[in-house]
């Protein structure tokens, strides 16, 4: 078992630009071995000097010998991430946290809400469900963005949207006259898939008040509330549950989240950082 | 198609999913069907809001002309949806435009034909008035969350 408070250094192989504040580095894992993490596990990455920040793992659980992370630059820690270049190291603890109920969905329809970030947790889901796709029933994914220009890896959405055994819609918020597509916010795309509502499991991730309008129109259209699953946000410290940071009403996302059932959650999400 | 087919698959519709069959078959006597191809207008701003649309399938742009923007798309509609969920409101005028994105068939169901249906059949009247209601609500909460701009970087 790996020390949760070590920090290994790993170093950049690949850096992708994917919209103009958000960048996907691949960090090498060979020399450790490889890198093993459940789906919606997440990392706490170190820009040496600068501060750490929590940070979901976004590569194929498959492919160990890369750690995948997309980040949006937002602030003093992904910023100075982002201007890392290949070669560079990052600090990196983990992986911490709960995952994507993936083995609870064997059998049942799935639907994957995301928006806008929100699709970088879950695209090792999305990864881990295609490599078994015909364990799983229906697999609907459903994405929004702000604009056109911010749609996270559109060629892999371009393929996923592609294949017979997946519905895919994606919709934004404000579209450009070029946009040919969906607009419109992505809780309005959910009516559009033909679930069978009562054997679906629903793994959501986006900012929080998306979550919440998205798992009301789950509930509406019949999913139970038990099978519909969020990940959570809070600032993060120490990743392991001991400083606090992360609390969530009696519960500490980084430990017992980030990943919950709405059951858990619903009641705290208006709860403010403690 | 003739009234019973006609009533049949209006009755597949998600709006006339709590209606009961025999609402069902009063509201087809204002229905009909109607095509339209990729970039025809099915209403245009300001125009008399003569038609209620249940999309069967295909995809509607919701716009709204802005001087000097052009045509601003702020919804897309497909199978199931509805347009003109202020058909029994004054003025009768359709506040935004409604364009075809693609082959798309819709029921049209005639205004004057709805209203005079609502007027002699109050019992149908309020049936068909909720199912209106959950649509528009359902509208509105959409455009809440979209006027959240919820994707927007909160920078420091
Ligand atoms: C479990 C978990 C997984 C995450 N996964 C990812 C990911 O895959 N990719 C990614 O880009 N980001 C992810 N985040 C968010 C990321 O951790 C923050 O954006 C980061 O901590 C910001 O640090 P900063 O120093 O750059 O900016 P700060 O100065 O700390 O923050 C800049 C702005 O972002 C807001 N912010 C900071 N942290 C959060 C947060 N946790 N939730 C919502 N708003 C926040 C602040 O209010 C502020 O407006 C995740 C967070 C958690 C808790
Ligand atoms: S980050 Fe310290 S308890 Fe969660």
């Amino acid at each position: 078992m790996t020390d949760a408070l070590l920090l290994e250094s790993m170093a950049i192989v690949r850096v992708r630009r994917e919209t103009s504040d958000t960048f996907t580095f691949d960090l090498d894992a060979r020399p450790r071995g490889g890198f093993r993490f459940a789906p919606g596990q997440f990392n706490m990455l170190y820009a040496f000097g600068l501060g750490e920040v929590p940070i979901s793992i976004s590569g194929d659980p498959l492919k160990p010998a890369v750690l995948t992370h997309t980040i949006r630059a937002v602030g003093p820690t992904t910023r100075a991430l982002e201007a890392l270049k290949k070669g560079d190291p990052v600090g990196v603890r983990g992986p911490f946290g709960t995952p994507w109920p993936v083995d609870q969905a064997l059998g049942k329809d799935v639907i994957v809400v995301a928006g806008g970030i929100g699709l970088a947790p879950l695209r090792p889901a999305i990864y881990s469900m295609l490599s078994r796709r015909q364990v799983f029933g229906k697999l609907c994914i459903a994405y929004g963005a702000r604009t056109p220009a911010d749609i996270l890896y559109d060629k892999e959405i371009e393929k996923w949207r592609g294949r017979i055994d997946v519905d895919l819609e994606v919709t934004v918020d404000r579209g450009d006259p070029d946009w040919r597509g969906h607009t419109g916010v992505v809780t309005g795309l959910l009516r559009r898939f033909e679930l069978d509502a009562e054997r679906t499991v629903a793994m959501l991730c986006g900012p929080e008040v998306m979550m919440r309008f998205a798992a009301r129109e789950l509930e509406s259209l019949g999913v139970p509330a038990a099978c519909i699953y969020l990940s959570m946000e809070r600032n993060m410290k120490c990743g392991v549950g001991s400083c606090g940071h992360c609390q969530l009403g009696p519960s500490f996302v980084c430990k017992d989240g980030p990943v919950y059932p709405l059951t858990k959650v619903e009641p705290l999400m208006s709860v403010r950082e403690l | 198609m003739n009234p019973e087919s006609l009533a049949r698959s209006l009755a597949q519709h998600p709006f006339c999913k709590d209606l009961t069959q025999a609402q069902v078959e009063f509201l087809a006597g204002c229905a009909k069907n109607a095509r339209y191809d990729a970039g025809e207008y099915l209403v245009r701003e300001g125009s008399l809001a003569d038609a209620l649309f249940l999309v069967r399938s295909g995809s509607v742009a919701i716009e709204s002309h802005i001087p000097g923007r052009g045509s601003v798309k702020v919804d897309t509609l497909g199978p199931g949806d509805i347009i003109g969920w202020s058909v029994l409101l004054p003025p009768f005028r359709w506040h935004l435009d409604a364009r075809a994105l693609a082959a798309t068939v819709v029921f049209c169901l005639d205004a004057n034909c709805l209203r005079g249906k609502v007027q002699a059949d109050h019992s149908f009247g309020y049936a068909f008035t909720l199912q209106l209601l959950a649509a528009a609500s359902q509208r509105l909460t959409h455009a809440r969350l979209q006027q959240l701009d919820v994707y927007k970087a909160e920078l420091r």
